[in-house]
């Protein structure tokens, strides 16, 4: 009995299934879904290599720190960097007092609850990186997980800051209709080929480096992406150096454990 | 299980053979213990102060309003900190005091810092129970003794804070404090 | 329940003796997990993932009770008191990538317990209690997944949400009701965030409480093994102490070791990176996805792209996914083949490991890609083939197969020979198992 109320509802399901599936083919013949100007013409990001690559990954903290004035002088503008404090910073290798002179540069607003009041003081240590206003064209994400909120992470942002092009004769002679909208600006590794972010690094030289390193602009953006590789996850090079000691001392546990089981059952067929 | 203490199944041979097995399960083991003991250590110390916790440990505090004869309550590690002005009067009132009458024997020089005796600070946590002694508000009772008075228990405190009276075992306490300059004290 | 020839216990200490005479604790776990459990002697490795799985379970709770230490379910700080979890907190990131992973890992450890169950026939009589209570496990998993998963209150979260709960919304005349109950609003926000983070903390407690029925009921028949052959004398049987603690305990450790690999060198790896954005109820992701464990599923409510008949397609597509899960209550009165193990039922054997298997892999692949074609209609031929399958083909398979001869005995199976004289009353027994 209960199989013929099985074959029954089998036949049920899988009937509505082949009226989907048909339904679904005849519409992909006889009308095929477009090709978009997306699909023709977003990149993947291009190769980076940073020190924090791999297994064996850890930070390089002149480069951290070469990442964070690009991200001062040029990217606080108008983005902000919310999960990070300032003492967060000793960890690219700056001492007490100079976050606490990086901090001062910056007001804090506070809230008070109680009196409504909104009052800005001069940045502690113990701050986050306050909120940006920005008036302009287009929302500026916050950047501090943005390499763990973007497919390919650093290679991404790097990609993006120096992807800018105009916009290739090819696409316009595909879609005729895909022309840049005003105020936006072409590059191939945002999602939707038209970002409203200005290009950011303009020329070599933006920023003067206080190690000597030339600030080209490629530089800058392998900085800056690798500082932005920190803030979203800054325990990453902890994670690595706790990571081995306990995949070694597993291996060595599951080799023990193994040869015990091989043991115990040495008498036994099984 | 006491009749199963050790591994070993009844068909293994007698001599080293028995030894060399026993050994590695006994290592086996013991390798699952020393794991498990390891993976206690961050599940115990999750539970220690946070970062941004310990970042709020030090707390800098502005004194250049504080005239002689006020006082402030300020912030640190979460709890009130009393940071007063002592004015000559109340300085002099509490050198004259017999030292070793006291429940909990401190000079007042001994309670602050050199060359800055009239900056008494102390944390504003009553050493009875933990409430907040009254005293260093505009206009709040300073007790008996002119210091603070804890409106709990009765704990009566004088001009350098030490306890005269009540149930309060110690002396408020001075937590550890220098002056990075002469208006900006860093506490903690 | 037990078999004849399993060990008594007899504590030799006199505490030991004492204790037992008053709170038989000891009892109970010598003759659960220990040297009184006599379990067949040819488990193979599949046979391991049920331990594994409580592993997955124990590891799951702690974490667990550890983030709820330091989490806050508010919608308005709920994603920075995770990135506090991970910035500031001790060890914090080790907990939230251990518990994130540890789902993941706790998904992939019962979905190949499920399918071991599958071929080697474990829920045929007399273990059906013992899977009607691993579906029960499966379907509070899921659900208790789901509600983790909306926890961090990024992107994915919360659009996870939202869908999930508009599934309810397909039904007929009450659902739109049932959805903002569900939600305690109009769309996911503080209320629905409090009430996933309550139901995320009970139900794996309930789970613990299913967990201790399913091995109970496990207890009365005793395992299964890869022969089916049911046990018949004591050389069929190993105690599980010390023999299956050692199996057992070499693979958890290897287990630890993939899973450990996972957690600190590719935390993200199984996780959505729009998750990592804070929850926006005013922009969708361009592809909402849930967790890689719902993609076979997904890929089955996304497949019915058309109205059939009077039913809307999105009802359809709930009533599917919903069954595509429940049809597995009924599997041990689908499938009436008398033979146990898939080994030796060569047309089962020809559609489980060339119809299932592909099917589901497929269901889990579109799953995780966008609603359009190619991937559309692939999901469809493989739903297709997966509800045939348990409805259809296996009813009809298992009155119309001819089985392999069986072993007359584990023993033999496994040894080649047995004292078959000595069990003669008994071989016919076997047989008919």
């Amino acid at each position: 009995m209960i199989r013929i109320f099985s074959i029954l509802a089998g036949l049920f399901f899988t009937a509505a299934l082949l009226w989907s599936f048909g339904n679904g083919a005849y519409s992909a013949i006889t009308d095929p879904a477009a090709v978009t100007a997306e699909e023709m013409f977003h990149k993947h990001p291009k190769q980076l290599a940073l020190a924090s690559d791999g297994a064996f990954g850890n930070f390089d903290h002149r480069q951290l720190q070469r990442g964070f004035q690009v991200y001062q002088e040029v990217c606080s503008a108008c983005h902000a960097l919310s999960q990070v404090s300032y003492r967060d910073l000793k960890q690219l290798g700056y001492n007490d007092d100079e976050v606490k002179a990086i901090a001062a540069k910056a007001q804090v607003p506070a809230y008070n609850a109680k009196t409504g009041e909104v009052k800005s003081h001069k940045g502690l240590a113990t701050d986050h990186f306050p909120p940006v206003v920005y008036g302009g064209q287009g929302t500026p994400p916050d950047l501090s997980l943005v390499t763990k909120a973007r497919h390919g992470g650093g290679a991404y942002v790097y990609s993006l800051l120096t992807g800018y092009q105009n916009q290739p004769a090819e696409l316009l002679k595909h879609f005729p209709d895909a022309k840049v909208p005003d105020g936006l600006h072409y590059n191939p590794y945002f999602v939707n080929l038209n970002i409203a972010m200005p290009p950011p690094l303009t020329g070599d030289g933006q920023v003067t480096y206080g190690d000597g390193t030339k600030a080209s602009v490629d530089q800058m953006a392998k900085d800056v992406s690798a500082f932005l590789v920190w803030t979203a996850e800054p325990s990453l090079a902890k994670q690595h150096q706790t990571g081995w000691p306990v995949l070694g001392f597993l291996l060595f546990a599951t080799v023990l454990a193994y040869m015990a089981y091989r043991n115990i059952w040495a008498d036994k067929k099984h | 299980m006491a009749q199963d203490a050790g591994l070993a199944t009844p068909e293994m041979d007698a001599g080293d053979g028995v030894r060399r097995r026993d050994f590695i399960n006994i290592a086996a083991v013991a390798a699952a213990g020393v794991g498990g003991l390891a993976t206690l250590v961050p599940l115990i110390s999750q539970m220690a102060p946070s970062a941004d916790v310990l970042a709020e440990s030090s707390t800098e505090v502005d004194i250049s309003a504080i005239k002689p004869g006020q006082a402030i309550k300020a912030m640190y590690r979460k709890q009130p900190l009393f940071i007063r002005n002592l004015t000559p009067a109340e300085i002099a009132a509490a050198n004259k005091v017999d030292v070793g009458s006291l429940r909990d024997p401190q000079t007042l020089d001994e309670r602050t810092k050199e060359g800055k005796t009239n900056w008494l600070i102390t944390l504003g946590v009553c050493t009875h129970l933990g409430c907040v002694p009254l005293g260093a508000g505009e206009g709040e009772v300073k007790g008996e003794f002119g210091g603070y008075f804890c409106p709990c228990h009765g704990s009566q405190y004088d001009t350098a804070a030490r306890i005269r009276k009540g149930p309060a075992p110690k002396n408020l306490e001075v937590p550890e404090y220098v002056f990075n300059s002469d208006t900006i004290v860093k506490i903690g | 329940m037990s078999f004849p020839w399993a060990n008594d216990y007899k504590p030799s200490h006199p505490f030991m003796q004492w204790m037992d005479s008053r709170l038989p604790l000891p009892r109970f776990v010598y003759d659960a997990i220990g040297a009184g459990y006599p379990v067949p002697r040819n488990l193979n490795y599949w046979w391991n993932f049920g331990f594994l799985a409580l592993i997955c379970l124990g590891l799951q709770v702690v974490t667990g009770i550890v983030l709820a230490m330091h989490y806050a379910a508010n919608a308005g700080i709920a994603f920075d008191s995770v990135e506090h979890i991970m910035r500031d907190v001790n060890w914090g990131w080790l907990m939230r990538y251990s518990h994130a992973n540890g789902a993941s890992a706790f998904f992939v450890v019962i979905y190949i317990h499920i399918f071991r169950g599958f071929y080697f026939g474990s829920y045929k009589p007399p273990r059906e209690m013992v899977w009607l209570l691993g579906v029960v496990i499966f379907l509070l998993m899921m659900a208790t997944a789901f509600m983790g998963y909306v926890l961090p209150w990024g992107q994915m979260s919360f659009w996870g949400a939202k869908v999930i709960t508009g599934l309810f919304g397909a039904i007929p005349l009450v659902g739109e009701p049932i959805q903002q109950w569900l939600l305690g609003g109009f769309a996911p926000d503080n209320a629905a965030l409090n009430r996933f983070y309550s139901l995320h903390y009970l139900l794996p407690f309930v789970i613990v409480g299913v967990v201790v029925l399913h091995i109970w009921a496990l207890h009365i028949p005793g395992s299964s093994n890869p022969t089916g052959v049911e046990v018949k004398s004591e050389s069929d049987t190993v105690p599980f102490y010390p023999f299956f603690i050692a199996k057992d305990g070499w693979a958890a450790l290897a287990f630890l070791f993939v899973y450990c690999a996972v957690v600190f060198f590719a935390p993200n790896m199984l996780g959505h990176p729009d998750n990592y954005i804070p929850a926006n109820p005013m922009s969708t992701p361009a592809l909402i996805v849930p967790e890689w464990y719902f993609w076979p599923f997904y890929a089955i409510l996304r497949s019915f792209t058309f109205d059939f008949f009077f039913i809307p397609a999105k009802l359809m597509g709930v009533l599917a996914m919903f069954s595509s899960i429940l049809i597995w209550f009924f599997l041990p009165w689908l499938d009436r083949s008398p033979v146990r193990s898939g080994k030796y039922r060569p047309l089962f054997k020809k559609f489980f490991w060339y119809g299932l298997i592909p099917s589901v892999l497929v269901l889990g692949y579109c799953g995780g890609s966008h609603a359009a074609e190619p991937y559309l209609m692939m999901s469809q031929l493989a739903a297709f083939y997966y509800f045939a399958h348990f409805l259809i083909i296996l009813p009809i398979v298992s009155s119309i197969e001819r089985p392999d001869p069986l072993p007359f005995s584990i023993t033999e199976s496994v040894l080649g020979h047995d004292d078959k004289a000595a069990l003669g009353g008994k071989a016919a027994l076997g047989a008919a198992a």
